[in-house]
């Protein structure tokens, strides 16, 4: 490995508090004046691992190098990185000038010195003449400024910045994006920044991480992230778009929503389960049905600025986001085409339920540490390890969590033309997946009840 | 007609309340042995008291001496120790730290005679002889609460990240502590040093109970004894009335510090 090219190389990172394992398994690498940024949904692990590069917390596996040092074990304040809170924690018992001096007093620089640097980074961050001020009397914004002025003053190797616009309102965030995209450019220092807002991202980085329980879901710069999704989750998460179940029925030749369209994706092989996405804005609609691939009708149509977002319902009864310049009437008959470039073939990340489970008795199987009736079972022996299959739609779900065999929670859910594809969460932290046409949202409790005859069992793998 | 019955009833409790020690003020001059006895006005017992020109004057003075010191003591190092123990509880989670809580606030809702007797006896098993120091420990062991109870909300209101920041900006873990946590705890550990100094000043059954039998005498002790050996010591009127005044004063120096607090974080 060349340790001049990458700043930041994380090592197969895991981290757990308690039960809950919240970085699984994590390695990143970052070159030397990259703008990195680590988006996730909340509780996805970028925090953490924010904290764990800054020194906050150890990790219980894996490495974590800055410059080729490793500092895995290095407390905080001897590591070559700067930090910039959420909250910004600046010292409320210290003026301005006393807040970004601070660093720099403890390394012992002379008066004089500091003096010239505390005047050069609030020139930076446009906060001149705010040196004798007391932090509290400050807005948020400014209090951000001054919070990443203390952070530079001090010319870390590495910047972490860990949300650091979310407290401010829209119009601040935006300036704020723009000046920390121009301050990045003149420091030449890498930025490690974290986010839950996917248009930060898009908008500040050279690379986007992409997070979501603990693990990295794809890496790439923001137009990969963007048109090239790797998974329906990351597809969900990066803009808007429309997520829907396909069959490849061989190279360049994919079926979605009723209809087969050519594509550019080649290498999933013969009939094979895919996901596909397509952004909304990629989706041409037209008055004239002749010429389209497929029709559809107008359900909804709403202004939204620049373009107007519409939603169809298409001839095969799939519910597709249109976005375009045009407004085609609620209930008009349209035709809609989709070029073989825009639509990104993703291969699914699971096709059915998978559980390790255990023979109880014929006609009982145990599995998510609760036992099942199911079907009489022949060729296994009681107490025989098995592996146990469901298919999405046949898991059951119910209002009432106590009514169920087991219960847990809406975890995240992405709607797929046609139906809902949820994540629930149990109660003893299984995850399990249900396609429903049943409206549910996220964090609803619910129950879950599987018939006997829907519990497939197979040979477990050795 | 409601406005003017409220305004009766609170100054008749506030009567009912600071009648005593308005009576002792009132007496305390004029030169009578006999509390409740007016024979004419007088400030003799205030000269008596600050030049000892009376019986006894040399171990009150000792019992004041003693109460000062004692209660400093204690003060400084229970605001210390309770100091660190916030620090602590504060960092810790969920149950442990529920737990400790209720272990904290059980010396303080604690009657003081049970806490006495127990040091008592605790002492005694120990085989550590009492006098000065165990009267010391005695009243740095019930003072670390109220520190604790002081400092624990000043923790919680600060934003946690301010540690970590001053660590990531270099500094080291007890350069952080001196330099920001020590600093943004100062208020909450100034209010309770003062808790402590007047808890120690104020307490009677713990220090009766561990001073043993070496005759040390703390102003309260020193009090019940003279009131037991046949009334009480005139010159004490005067000085009940200036320990009165005292702590009076140092109450509204504290009410006008707070409301100074509250009006710069409204800001």
């Amino acid at each position: 490995m060349n340790n001049n090219e990458y700043i930041i190389e994380i090592k197969n990172i895991s981290k757990s508090f308690g039960d809950k394992c919240i970085l699984d398994d994590v390695s990143i690498n970052v070159k030397k004046g990259e703008f990195v940024t680590i988006l996730g949904p909340s509780g996805c692990g970028k925090t953490t691992l924010l904290r764990l590069l800054a020194g906050f917390g150890t990790a219980d596996k894996g490495h974590i190098c800055i410059n080729g040092e490793d500092i895995t074990n290095v407390p905080p304040h001897l590591r070559p990185v700067n930090t910039v809170f959420q909250r910004y924690a600046l010292f409320p018992h210290l003026d301005v000038y006393e807040n970004i001096a601070f660093g720099l007093k403890l390394q012992k620089v002379p008066a004089d010195e500091i003096d010239k640097i505390v005047l050069k980074v609030l020139r930076m961050v446009s906060m001149t003449d705010y040196e004798d001020r007391d932090v509290e009397s400050l807005s948020g914004g400014q209090q951000q400024r001054v919070a990443i002025a203390r952070a530079i003053a001090n010319q870390p190797k590495v910047l972490l910045l860990d949300e650091p616009l979310a407290a401010l309102d829209l119009k601040m965030r935006k300036d704020m994006q723009i000046e920390l995209k121009e301050m990045h450019k003149k420091l030449g220092i890498t930025f490690v920044y974290v986010t839950h807002d996917q248009e930060e991202a898009l908008t500040l980085s050279d690379t986007i991480i992409v997070m979501n329980e603990g693990k990295i879901q794809q890496i790439g710069t923001p137009t990969d992230i963007y048109n090239e999704p790797q998974n329906s989750f990351v597809a969900d998460f990066i803009g808007e778009s429309n997520i829907l179940n396909g069959r490849m029925v061989k190279d360049r030749l994919v079926e979605f929503a009723g209809h087969q369209f050519d594509c550019v994706d080649e290498g999933f092989g013969e009939d094979t389960e895919v996901d596909v996405v397509v952004r909304p804005e990629d989706i041409y609609i037209m008055n004239k049905l002749d010429g389209a691939q497929f029709t559809g009708k107008v359900k909804s149509c709403t202004f939204k600025g620049v373009h107007y977002e519409m939603f169809v319902d298409s001839d095969k009864g799939y519910e597709l986001m249109v976005q375009d310049y045009n407004a085609f009437e609620p209930g008009s008959e349209v035709g809609l085409l989709i070029r073989p470039a825009d639509i990104q073939v993703m291969h699914k990340e699971r096709i059915c339920n998978e559980f390790e489970g255990e023979v109880v008795d014929a006609t009982h199987v145990k599995f998510m540490d609760e036992t099942f009736e199911c079907e009489e079972i022949t060729g296994f022996e009681t107490g025989a390890k098995v592996k146990v299959q469901v298919a999405f739609s046949k898991v059951d779900l119910i209002d009432h969590p106590e009514e169920g065999t087991l219960s847990g929670l809406v975890h995240f859910l992405i709607y797929k033309g046609d139906h809902y594809h949820l994540t629930i969460l149990t109660d003893d932290g299984y995850h399990i997946w249900v396609d429903t046409n049943d409206i549910w949202d996220k964090g609803d409790l619910v129950g879950i009840n599987i018939l006997p005859k829907d519990i497939k069992i197979i040979k477990a793998d050795e | 007609m409601k406005r003017i019955f409220a305004q009766c009833y609170i100054w008749l409790l506030l009567i009912i309340l600071y009648a005593p020690i308005v009576f002792i003020a009132v007496f305390s001059f004029t030169e009578s042995k006999v509390l409740g006895n007016w024979t004419g006005f007088s400030t003799k017992l205030y000269s008596n008291l600050f030049t000892g020109d009376m019986q006894g004057t040399g171990s009150l003075m000792l019992a004041i001496e003693n109460t000062l010191i004692i209660a400093l003591i204690a003060a400084v190092v229970s605001t210390l120790l309770g100091t660190i123990a916030a620090i602590g509880i504060h960092n810790m989670r969920g149950k442990t730290k529920q737990a400790i809580t209720l272990l904290n606030n059980i010396p303080m809702l604690n009657p003081d005679i049970i806490t006495g007797v127990s040091l008592f006896l605790l002492f005694v098993f120990l085989h550590i002889s009492q006098g000065y120091l165990t009267v010391v420990l005695a009243h740095i062991t019930f003072c670390t609460p109220y520190v604790v109870l002081n400092v624990l909300p000043k923790l919680t209101q600060m934003n946690p990240n301010v540690y970590e920041a001053a660590l990531d900006l270099g500094a080291t873990p007890f350069q952080a502590l001196r330099k920001v946590l020590i600093p943004l705890l100062k208020p909450g550990m100034i209010s309770g040093f003062i808790m402590a100094f007047t808890m120690s000043l104020d307490d009677f059954a713990v220090t009766f109970f561990t001073r043993g039998t070496i005759g040390l005498d703390t102003l309260s002790t020193y009090i019940y004894t003279d009131a037991r050996k046949g009334g009480l010591t005139p010159e004490l009127r005067p000085l009940i009335t200036l320990l009165f005044v005292g702590i009076l004063i140092l109450l509204i120096v504290i009410n006008i510090r707070q409301m100074r607090n509250s009006n710069t974080e409204e800001k």
